[in-house]
């Protein structure tokens, strides 16, 4: 049996709201981890988890690598173990889509197995996530793929056990990387096409970029940098991809990796601010008894002055978790969120980790190994503050200087340490 | 309470170094080292924490 009652000490300091239930609309990580916190923090009312996938919370990061790859079946990514759902006591609604909320109402509609349903509303959690854009003209056509859900890898695994001859991944993003990775771990030949001159050049810095590069082209990636995609080519089947250089490549499979778009149509007219995702305050409040985390929220990061969207798998439990919390206590106890955002990326034999918020134009010094041997860790300074650390197969030296990002450690200060 | 890493799984994400330095150390060999197999119910939060936070899904609580 769960407590009734919130144990001391688990609670920030101030009131417990007394709520009757939390709806959490979107039943990927963020979501399940935000139930969970929920519990944790002796929350004892109704929770309900919606979610429009067929299927139980699952772990999205295999999808591109040991699922996609075929080393894994999907029943070893469940994030929860069934007893666990169980005992909290979780009304999961699968198959469910949120359609529609009214702020003014608290009133949300679902439409589900069940046919469509509207309810009032006490706590609300939103973490809908993101999509992935798609090529214009290529609706409907076999061999075409995004990669974001289970459905999507099991789909582009198929493609891959029939051996295609090439596969085109658009964009060299992380996860069109990965895709590349996985497929030259199969043997398939791939050519990336990529429309910066250096692989996330744009976010990394292009000296971190052509590293990256060279990743790639080591591992027999044919990389086409600095060029777009004019058209996908076929009629029920992609044939091929012609590029804004004229080029064309045969190509039997297409895999799009050029970003994803916030799940807040839904919330069009709803009353709550959406502008590149749902607008939330410092702690993660979007309006009364309403919190957002994942990929669909935007927030003020007061760490980094920075308004900002995190794509992160880490950042969608620490969010969930904190937009839950958010949810049971009062504007005078609430904590503003503000983490440093970490990720990483398993790429042929290398881990890639970044911590920290970077851009191109930061100074940057190399600080353990070189970029000759590809096993290096490179700091990122801004206005003389250490902002991000960039790992290739560095894991120790990321965790260390995202401690010192965490405590505001100087640029100095973190390139001169020795650790 | 026992942690148990499943080190199949273990990547050195260093992830459970970071919320609990003193029982998760990964080392310049790229391993991560459990210095405290059993550790007081006192850290019973942070171990939770680690779970749920390693990307792998490698590290378990018996106990």
């Amino acid at each position: 049996m769960r407590p009734a009652l919130p144990e001391a000490g688990h609670l920030h300091r101030g009131l417990i709201l007394s709520r009757d239930s939390v709806h959490i609309v979107g039943a990927s990580l963020a979501g399940i981890r935000a139930a969970e916190a929920l519990r944790r923090e002796g929350f004892s009312g109704t929770i309900a988890l919606i979610g429009d996938e067929p299927h139980r919370p699952y772990d999205r990061p295999p999808l591109s690598k040991q699922v996609l790859s075929g080393a894994w079946e999907p029943d070893r990514i469940g994030l929860t173990k069934p007893e666990k759902f169980d005992e909290i006591e979780l009304d999961l609604r699968l198959s469910t889509r949120a359609t529609a909320f009214d702020l003014a109402s608290r009133s949300l509609t679902t439409s589900g197995p069940d046919g469509e349903r509207t309810e009032n509303v006490d706590g609300l959690l939103i973490a809908t996530g993101a999509r992935c854009r798609s090529l214009p003209g290529t609706d409907g056509m076999s061999g075409v793929h995004i990669l974001r859900g289970l459905d999507d890898a099991l789909a582009l695994r198929a493609d891959f056990d029939r051996g295609p001859k090439r596969v085109v991944v658009v964009g060299a993003g992380f996860i069109g990387a990965e895709v590349a990775a996985t497929a030259r771990g199969r043997e398939i030949p791939v050519t990336m096409v990529e429309a910066l001159p250096t692989p996330l050049g744009r976010v990394l810095g292009e000296q971190m970029g052509s590293v990256m590069a060279d990743v790639h082209r080591e591992h027999g990636v044919d990389l086409r940098t600095g060029v777009g995609v004019d058209s996908v080519n076929g009629g029920d089947r992609v044939e091929s991809v012609t590029l804004s250089d004229g080029s064309l490549i045969e190509a039997d499979v297409v895999v799009i990796g050029i970003g994803v778009i916030p799940n807040t149509e839904w919330l069009d007219g709803s009353g709550l601010e959406i502008d590149n995702g749902i607008v939330c305050d410092a702690t993660m409040l979007a309006a009364p008894g309403v919190t957002a985390a994942g990929d669909v929220a935007r927030w003020p990061n007061h760490r980094f002055d920075e308004v900002m969207r995190v794509e992160h798998w880490d950042n969608a439990i620490e969010q969930g978790v904190h937009a839950a919390k958010r949810l049971l206590v009062d504007d005078s106890a609430a904590q503003p969120f503000t983490p440093v955002p970490w990720f990483w990326s398993d790429q042929y034999d290398r881990k890639i980790q970044l911590a920290g918020r970077v851009r191109a134009d930061d100074d940057l010094e190399i600080v353990e190994g070189s970029l000759e041997e590809h096993r290096f860790a490179a700091l990122y300074g801004r206005e003389g503050r250490l902002v991000g650390v960039l790992g290739f197969n560095r894991p120790r030296h990321v965790m260390q200087y995202k401690m010192m990002i965490q405590d505001g450690v100087s640029f100095a200060d973190a390139v001169s340490a020795e650790i | 309470m026992k942690i148990v890493v499943d080190f199949d799984l273990c990547e050195s994400n260093a992830i459970c170094m970071q919320i609990a330095p003193d029982l998760f150390e990964v080392r310049d060999d790229d391993f991560l080292y459990v210095l405290n197999e059993e550790p007081g119910e006192d850290s019973r939060a942070r171990v939770e924490e680690c779970v749920q936070r390693c990307p792998k899904q490698a590290i378990s609580i018996e106990g």
